[in-house]
């Protein structure tokens, strides 16, 4: 009896396994997008410019109605002793780090949303809350978060923060590309502030040759990589620096989109609702099948 | 077998020491849970910007829908498989799954930020998202599990309504309705049962897909595109072995003989499905060449030996025994390896595998947290004492029915 039962039962959970496996193994195009359209804008940030005046911090504060300090108060370049993530209360922060060829200069980054081109909060998010703009800002819909974090967890830049001390409609709080502004042909606000041009706003495709061009013209100046331009399937916000980006905290990332796995496993299993409908149909027909051969033996 | 089995309310004292502690336990975290709807998730959590899940998620969540699995593995055995001989623990797995499901949902509700949004995922859907998979499999399942327990709801009531006083006139029309129910549900009850199956297979596996998309955030020990995979084997494979661990722990609280038969037939089961789950594991780990972060000790490796070690191997041998098989006690050690090592691997794949990049420190579920989660584990064992000693759950051997088999001394064909 006890054999029988397992034989039974590995018939059909092979079958499951099987039936899952092979599902999940077809491959499907991960884009949630059809490629980066032709109009699709950018900020590249040029690392080797900025001088760290963290204007760009207190424009962001101001145009979001986010509580900041006064302005001159920013000209305190304390806050550097710490690295800073953006959060709840900055959409953006800068930080120091020191300069291996020239010390007198230290390399200021500024860190913020980096509006992927597929991103993975995008594709993550239980309600679909994100959305990609073709423009290319990456918004976040207050209408429709439920407040699940799974964005955060999705992130490989580790952008969205949540607003842990609210009790009543917590916000995920990232950059939001200065939607608003822009939809208005105004700059994003931090662009417009930055007194020195470390950021220039433009078309995404015009971003990439000018930053080419700049380390062409500058070799000894400029490390030779374009940060974003292809880092899991290109991000809408570029970046140039004087040294290894490992060493200016950007995290390791392959060419690969962040979405590319989890949306192949995802289509796999729910193509056309095919996979789950057919398992309901190979149980119901198991079912059936060991109920009469049982009622046939026992009465 | 003497008596024929049959369902029955288990007659015992309901407070007892333990009851009391458990009541404790549970109005515990009805304090936490006040804070954390009053001032908001960051009052008594440790969770940050960097951590955004923590015990909540990867316990009351995922080791919930996983230590649940016995409710869809007996339904697929018993049911459709059609064991005869494993009916008597199909009710009480259920009644596991109903109130493991009602757990995560609850688990999940607490967590979420906007907890008065929960319904959203039925209105806005993005299909991209295993969360929202998850999400839509783990309600409908849960309905599925309340409908499958509707008979066992109608058989105890089914001329037994008896309200007094001014309700007395509901009496005939309620028990109409019940044997309409009843009627009902007998005829459709396959469609429930197969799809309370595909619904568990989907969701098991898809709480693997979760973590997938962390991608480099995640520890490579455990981060590999087939997660969902060892989700779903692993609920599998755990559902026998947590069926076996509380029958023995509910008999013993309760004090009945426990099916050691069944439960040794049972466990029979377990063994090969380990050796599946161990094999996909280690051919995974070879093709990625991820053996080699085991060479470091540190804490991920650590743990990760400590799950596979603990959880698989050794009731893997274990369950291959007959020895084991046949002895309550060690039986009983061998199933709470597997459900110890399935809980270490959820705790392991969300919390010690998530690595984030700017982590200033490192997450441990604060008092609070963990209070909440033990006092939500404490009001599952009551309602689990509530249910059995009122409604017909646990068979235990029925004299009433004695005289059919009383001469069927060889009872047990083999
Ligand atoms: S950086 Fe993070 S939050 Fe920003 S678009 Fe990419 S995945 Fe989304
Ligand atoms: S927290 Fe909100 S935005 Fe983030 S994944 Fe959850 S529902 Fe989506
Ligand atoms: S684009 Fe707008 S939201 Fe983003 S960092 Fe700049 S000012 Fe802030």
């Amino acid at each position: 009896m006890g054999f029988q039962n397992r034989r039974d039962f590995f018939k059909t959970s092979l079958l499951l396994t099987a039936g899952i496996t092979g599902i999940s193994s077809k491959k499907n195009k991960a884009a949630s997008l059809d490629g980066p359209s032709e109009n699709r804008m950018g900020v590249l940030v040029d690392t080797t410019v900025c001088i760290g005046c963290r204007s760009c911090e207190w424009a962001c504060k101001t145009t979001h109605g986010l509580p900041t300090k006064p302005i001159d108060s920013y000209l305190d370049r304390s806050v550097y002793d710490k690295k800073r993530r953006p959060d709840e209360h900055a959409l953006t922060v800068v930080n120091e780090y020191d300069n291996p060829n020239n010390p007198l200069l230290p390399t200021d980054v500024k860190v913020q949303c980096m509006h992927c081109e597929e991103p993975a909060c995008v594709s993550a998010c239980i309600v679909g809350a994100f959305t990609k703009h073709p423009e290319g800002a990456v918004t976040w819909d207050t209408d429709k978060c439920i407040g699940c974090r799974y964005c955060m967890v999705a992130c490989p830049f580790q952008v969205p923060s949540f607003e842990y001390s609210k009790a009543v409609q917590p916000k995920i709080m990232k950059c939001d590309f200065c939607f608003e502004r822009t939809k208005e042909g105004k700059l994003p606000a931090c662009v417009e502030v930055c007194p020195t041009e470390a950021l220039t706003y433009g078309n995404r495709n015009e971003l990439i040759e000018i930053a080419k061009q700049r380390i062409k013209r500058q070799p000894d100046k400029y490390y030779n990589h374009i940060l974003g331009e292809a880092e899991i399937g290109g991000t809408s916000w570029l970046y140039l620096a004087g040294q290894d980006f490992g060493k200016l905290d950007f995290p390791k990332l392959g060419r690969d989109p962040a979405p590319g796995v989890t949306e192949a496993i995802q289509h796999g299993i729910f193509s056309y609702f095919i996979p789950p409908i057919a398992l309901f149909a190979l149980l119901g027909s198991v079912m059936w099948i060991n109920r009469s051969k049982n009622n046939g033996e026992e009465k | 077998m003497e008596y024929l089995m049959n369902p029955t309310p288990i007659k015992k004292k309901f407070i007892t020491p333990g009851v009391v502690v458990l009541l404790i336990l549970a109005l515990n975290a009805m304090v936490f849970l006040a804070i954390r709807f009053f001032f908001g998730i960051g009052s008594m959590t440790n969770l940050d910007n960097q951590h955004p899940w923590g015990i909540w998620i990867a316990i009351d969540v995922a080791c919930g829908v996983a230590l649940a699995a016995g409710g869809f593995t007996s339904a697929a055995l018993g049911h459709i498989i059609h064991k005869e001989e494993f009916k008597v623990i199909l009710r009480p797995a259920l009644i596991t799954a109903m109130l493991g499901y009602t757990f995560v949902a609850i688990g999940v509700f607490v967590d979420l930020g906007r907890y008065y949004f929960i319904w959203h995922p039925l209105i806005f859907w993005n299909g991209t998202s295993p969360l929202f998979e998850v999400g839509l499999c783990v309600m409908i399942y849960a309905t599925v599990l309340y409908i499958e327990f509707l008979p066992i709801v109608t058989e105890r009531f089914i001329g037994h309504v008896n309200l007094k006083g001014r309700l007395s006139f509901l009496n005939v029309p309620l028990d109409a309705i019940l044997r309409f129910l009843d009627r009902g549900l007998s005829k459709t009850m396959f469609v429930f049962i197969i799809a309370g199956v595909v619904l568990s297979t989907l969701h098991q596996s898809s709480l693997g897909t979760l973590m997938v998309i962390a991608g480099p955030k995640m520890h490579p020990l455990w981060q590999t595109p087939v997660l969902p995979l060892l989700f779903l084997i692993s609920a599998i494979a755990v559902g026998f072995p947590m069926i076996i661990f509380e029958s023995l722990l509910a008999s013993r609280s309760l004090g009945l003989k426990p099916e050691m038969k069944v439960l040794s037939n049972l466990g029979r089961m377990v063994g090969p499905l380990l050796v599946i789950y161990l094999a996909i594991k280690i051919i995974d780990m070879a093709i990625r060449g991820t053996y080699v972060y085991l060479t470091e000790i540190n804490t991920a490796s650590v743990m990760f030996m400590l799950e596979v070690v603990l959880g698989v191997i050794i009731p893997l041998r274990m369950f291959f025994s007959e020895k084991v098989l046949n002895s309550r006690l060690l039986l009983f050690i061998a199933a709470s390896l597997v459900v110890f090592g399935v809980f270490l691997n959820r705790i392991n794949n969300f919390l010690v595998a998530y690595t984030p990049p700017y982590a200033l420190n490192k997450y441990f579920p604060s008092i609070g947290e963990i209070s909440v989660t033990i006092g939500f584990i404490a009001i599952l064992v009551l309602l689990y004492r509530v249910i059995v000693m009122f409604f017909p759950v646990i068979s235990i051997p029925d004299k009433k029915l004695m005289p059919k088999t009383k001469y069927a001394i060889r009872g047990e064909e083999k």
